[in-house]
Order: C-alpha cells, then sequence, then structure tokens
C-alpha cells in the first residue's frame, strides 16, 4: 500500500495553554477509511484540522502524500488544500448560492474552465443524488440533502482525501445513513477518507478502520474495529 | 491572472452588492454623507484658496526712479531689477501715464490734477513689479530700495506682512480641517465596510478551505470596494456641482466679481475638480475600508 498521510510525533498546544495533541504517531494508506473516535475534547477536531493546516502542530511532521505540510510556506497552502476535500458537522454552504453555485464555487477558486466546471458539478450532483435540486437554496434542502450537498462539493475537485469532522452530527439516522453511503461509494472510487465521528451505530455497523483518541493520544488503532465508548 | 477570473471576479462584486443589498446600501449611504461633508468643505476651502491667491498676486512693488536718472541709467536700473530672484515682470510706466492713472482713479476731483500734465508733472517715472511669489516682495522691495537712482519704493508695508499672515493662518486651518474630515470619513466608511464583511466571513473561509489563494479571495472585495466608494460619491458630486453652478450664477448675475475685486472658482473648473477628487476619494476609501476588513479573515 501506499502511504497518504503520515503524522510523526505530532504534538499541538493551543496559545491558551491546552494540550489537544501529545505525541501523535499515525500512518493511513492511500483508499482507506479511517474513523476517528474519542470522547469530547479528545483531540479529534485537531487531529482532523492539522490535516488540511487549518492548525500547525508545534512539534512534528504531518506527510501528506510526501509532502510535509508543517513545513509549507503560506502561500503554498492553498494548494495543499485543493488536495484534500473537508467536509463539517454544520455543513458550511452559502444561504445565498443555489445547490449548484455552492459546488461549482469549490472549483471557479481553482480556476477550472466554465465548461468544466458545468460538466463536473452536474456529475457529482448526480453522485450525490441531488441533480434535480440544482437550482434549489440551502434553506429550501433538509440537513441530509444540505450535508449531501457540502460532501459533492468537498469532492468535485477529484481531491485524494476527504476528511470528515462529525458529518452526521447534525442528522436524524436515516440521512445520517444515506451520508454514510455516499462515503463508502467515494472510497469505493479510489478516495481516502478520514473522518471522526460520534455515531457508534454507524462505526460499528460499517466496519473499517478505527482509531481511538483520548487526552491527545491514540489509545487504539484496529484495522476493523468497533465504537468502544457507550453511545 | 487569467482575464476569465477578472470577469468572474467583476460579476462576482456586482453580484454580492446585490445579494448584500442592505450593507451596500449601509456603506453606500456612510460613503454619500461624508463624501458630502468632505465635498462642501472642498469647494469651499478650494474657493477661498483661489481668493487669497487672487489677493496675493494683486500685491506689487512700486519703483519711483529719481528724477535726476537719464534714459540710460533707467535702463540700466531696470536690467540691475530684472537680475534680481523672483522677478516675474517688470513694467515702466512713465510720469505722464503714472499721472493719468492717477487722475482717472481721483473720478470727480480730478480737474485739479489735469493742469499738471505736461511740464508740471509732478510725479516721477516708475517701474512696476511683480513677483514670481507674492511673498518675494518685501525681500525684493528692500533689495531695490539699495539701488542707484531709486527713489522710493512701495509695497504696502505692514498691510502686505498682515495679509500674507492671515492668507497662511486661514490656509493651515483649512488643511486641517479637511485633513481631520477626511480622517473621520475614511473610518466612518472603513468600519460600515467592515460591517459587511464580517457578516460574510463564511464566504471567505470556504473560499480559503477550497484552496483559494488570498489574492483570489480579496479580489472581488476590491472591486466591491471600489464600486461602493464610486456609488457613494455619486449624490454628492452631484449635489454639490449643481449648487454650486446656481451659487455662481447668482454671484456673477449680482455682479459681485467687480464690487469685490474677487474670482470664484468658475462651475465648469469646479465640477471637474469635484468630480475628481470625489470620486477618487470615495474609490480609494472604499478599497481601502474593504482591503483591511477582509486581511483578518483571510489567515486561516
Amino acid at each position: 500500500m501506499i502511504i497518504l498521510i503520515e503524522m510523526q510525533d505530532v504534538w499541538k498546544a493551543y496559545a491558551n495553554g491546552v494540550m489537544a495533541v501529545n505525541g501523535i504517531n499515525v500512518h493511513i494508506d492511500k483508499g482507506e477509511f479511517v474513523y476517528i473516535v474519542g470522547p469530547s475534547g479528545s483531540g479529534k477536531s485537531t487531529f482532523i484540522k492539522m490535516m488540511y493546516r487549518e492548525e500547525v502542530p508545534t512539534r512534528g511532521k504531518i506527510l501528506i502524500d510526501g509532502t510535509d505540510i508543517t513545513k509549507l510556506k503560506y502561500r503554498e497552502v492553498p494548494f495543499l488544500r485543493r488536495k484534500i476535500g473537508v467536509v463539517f458537522q454544520d455543513f458550511k454552504l452559502l444561504p445565498k448560492l443555489t445547490v449548484y453555485e455552492n459546488v461549482a464555487f469549490a472549483l471557479e477558486v481553482i480556476e477550472e474552465s466554465p465548461r468544466q466546471i458545468r460538466r463536473k458539478v452536474m456529475e457529482v450532483l448526480d453522485l450525490v443524488k441531488l441533480k434535480h435540486k440544482a437550482r434549489f437554496f440551502p434553506n429550501e434542502l433538509s440537513g441530509g440533502e444540505q450535508q449531501r450537498i457540502a460532501i459533492a462539493r468537498s469532492i468535485v475537485n477529484n481531491p485524494p482525501v476527504v476528511v470528515a469532522d462529525e458529518p452526521t452530527g447534525n442528522l436524524d439516522p436515516e440521512n445520517a445513513w444515506s451520508i454514510m453511503e455516499i462515503f463508502e461509494r467515494i472510497n469505493n472510487n479510489g478516495t481516502t477518507v478520514v473522518m471522526a465521528t460520534h455515531n457508534k451505530e454507524i462505526v460499528d455497523r460499517m466496519v473499517k478502520r478505527v482509531i481511538a483518541i483520548e487526552g491527545g493520544m491514540i489509545v487504539r488503532d484496529d484495522k476493523e474495529g468497533v465504537y468502544g465508548y457507550e453511545a | 491572472m487569467r482575464l476569465r477570473t477578472l470577469g468572474r471576479h467583476g460579476r462576482e462584486a456586482i453580484k454580492s452588492l446585490g445579494r448584500n443589498s442592505w450593507m451596500s446600501f449601509a456603506s453606500i449611504s456612510a460613503v454619500t454623507v461624508a463624501l458630502l461633508l468632505v465635498g462642501l468643505f472642498l469647494t469651499v476651502m478650494l474657493n477661498l484658496n483661489t481668493i487669497a491667491n487672487q489677493v496675493e498676486n494683486s500685491v506689487e512693488v512700486d519703483v519711483f526712479i529719481d528724477r535726476t536718472a537719464k534714459p540710460a541709467q533707467q535702463d540700466a536700473l531696470k536690467q540691475q531689477i530684472e537680475q534680481l530672484d523672483h522677478i516675474k515682470s517688470i513694467q515702466y510706466v512713465p510720469k505722464e501715464e503714472g499721472l493719468k492713472e492717477f487722475i482717472k482713479s481721483m473720478g470727480d476731483d480730478a480737474d485739479v490734477f489735469k493742469s499738471m500734465q505736461g511740464k508740471e508733472n509732478p510725479l516721477p517715472d516708475k517701474f512696476v513689479i511683480k513677483t514670481t511669489d507674492p511673498k518675494q516682495s518685501i525681500t525684493v522691495a528692500k533689495q531695490i530700495e539699495q539701488f542707484k537712482y531709486v527713489d522710493e519704493v512701495r509695497y504696502g508695508k505692514g498691510y502686505v506682512e498682515k495679509l500674507f499672515h492671515v492668507v497662511d493662518i486661514a490656509r493651515n486651518i483649512g488643511i486641517v480641517l479637511i485633513l481631520g474630515l477626511l480622517f473621520t470619513s475614511v473610518f466612518l466608511i472603513a468600519n460600515t465596510i467592515k460591517l459587511t464583511i464580517v457578516a460574510r466571513r463564511n464566504e471567505i473561509e470556504i473560499m480559503k478551505l477550497c484552496g483559494a489563494t488570498n489574492a483570489f479571495v480579496r479580489w472581488p472585495y476590491f472591486i466591491e470596494g471600489f464600486l461602493l466608494g464610486l456609488l457613494g460619491a455619486v449624490i454628492p458630486f452631484l449635489l454639490i456641482a449643481v449648487g454650486y453652478r446656481e451659487i455662481y450664477q447668482w454671484f456673477i448675475g449680482k455682479n459681485y466679481q467687480s464690487y469685490l475685486f474677487v474670482k470664484l472658482i468658475p462651475s465648469d473648473t469646479m465640477t471637474l475638480y469635484l468630480g475628481g477628487s470625489l470620486i477618487l476619494i470615495g474609490a480609494l476609501i472604499g478599497i481601502w475600508g474593504s482591503m483591511t476588513s477582509v486581511r483578518k479573515f483571510l489567515k486561516i
């Protein structure tokens, strides 16, 4: 397997003195599907944020596709982000843009040609089964639909990695499953998926690699793991 | 940057003016109010400055030539004066002409003096000198006093010094007031624009997370700030330009130009000045306000 993401002795202390991550070593291969689990405040979000460099570790190396992203110059960061799709718990859609525009946005900012934008957006809307709602505005959609749009936006650029921070956190079980189905499909197409989650049912039923973080350290890393906490 | 991208930024800027119509309205209103004040003040100050210049420029130095001087000596004196610094023009006024001017200025009481024309003329010949900088007339006058064949030099001693002093104070006060007003309006406008951008920081955050470069994020805001400033400058410009035209016409119509010996800036020229400065100030403040506000949210 080809290693895609590698953390070497990564530490993160915030300015207020909180030690969020305390010496993490991990590698994630190309095409893997990984759940990051752990109690609230254990460092999951920091772990995710460091991968797309919203946070920079205080110490250690993070290699993505062989590049140490902790050493990136400020102006090189946008080009890292184009290789990583990000999905949030609160969707982060722009309320004043239509579904189509929200997805196209991700391609516009990287200056894709209008023809490519049209083709790719329709393709990805088809993948998340919302092609028929392209002209709707986010507030006209259900939570699950909004999250599917957010996922569409994160993958429209065909990044090798998608990271998601509690993507099902705001959704009911039914919608949560439809989201997971999409992640599964993306993963089957070869995209690496790293997902922080609190959803026991999903982790236990859709069996994947599970990395458990507690107090900023990896306490468990199972190839075919379970959630391991009370729901 | 590709042309297509620039087009996209332009379209985005215009769209976002519409989408955030209330915020745009607030920003444009702030620019309008501030520039109305700046514009009014500018109009008054520019006119005061022009009037001050006219008054200053009316200062001239009269050099009365010693009666014993022969024409050749007068020429020599003229050359000597011409070689001084700051001399703009030197005009020879023979005594006959001097008397004519004097008689003319006396009006009805002039008859007594008419008999003096010819050999009885008590006036000396003189040079009338204008300096390149009116303030130099004092120095120039003092230098000329030392020359040979100079009977007397007059430049309005005492009065001229006071005039310059008053004009200088008025100008400095004007500059300070205009700068103060500009400074406050910059903050008023920049803060309003800042509010509109704070409301849209999600958009910036998402752009950044999708891999947009800072320049890409900034461009639409740059154009938007420019447009806000430009739109905000339109109303003050029209109001003041039209208002000034009316006042100017009235001033001319009442013939105040000739009573008061001062000329206002013609309304066409003023319209140009105003248009240029208000649009420039508006656009710069708009851009500045929008760029400083975006900067904070780019650090993701």
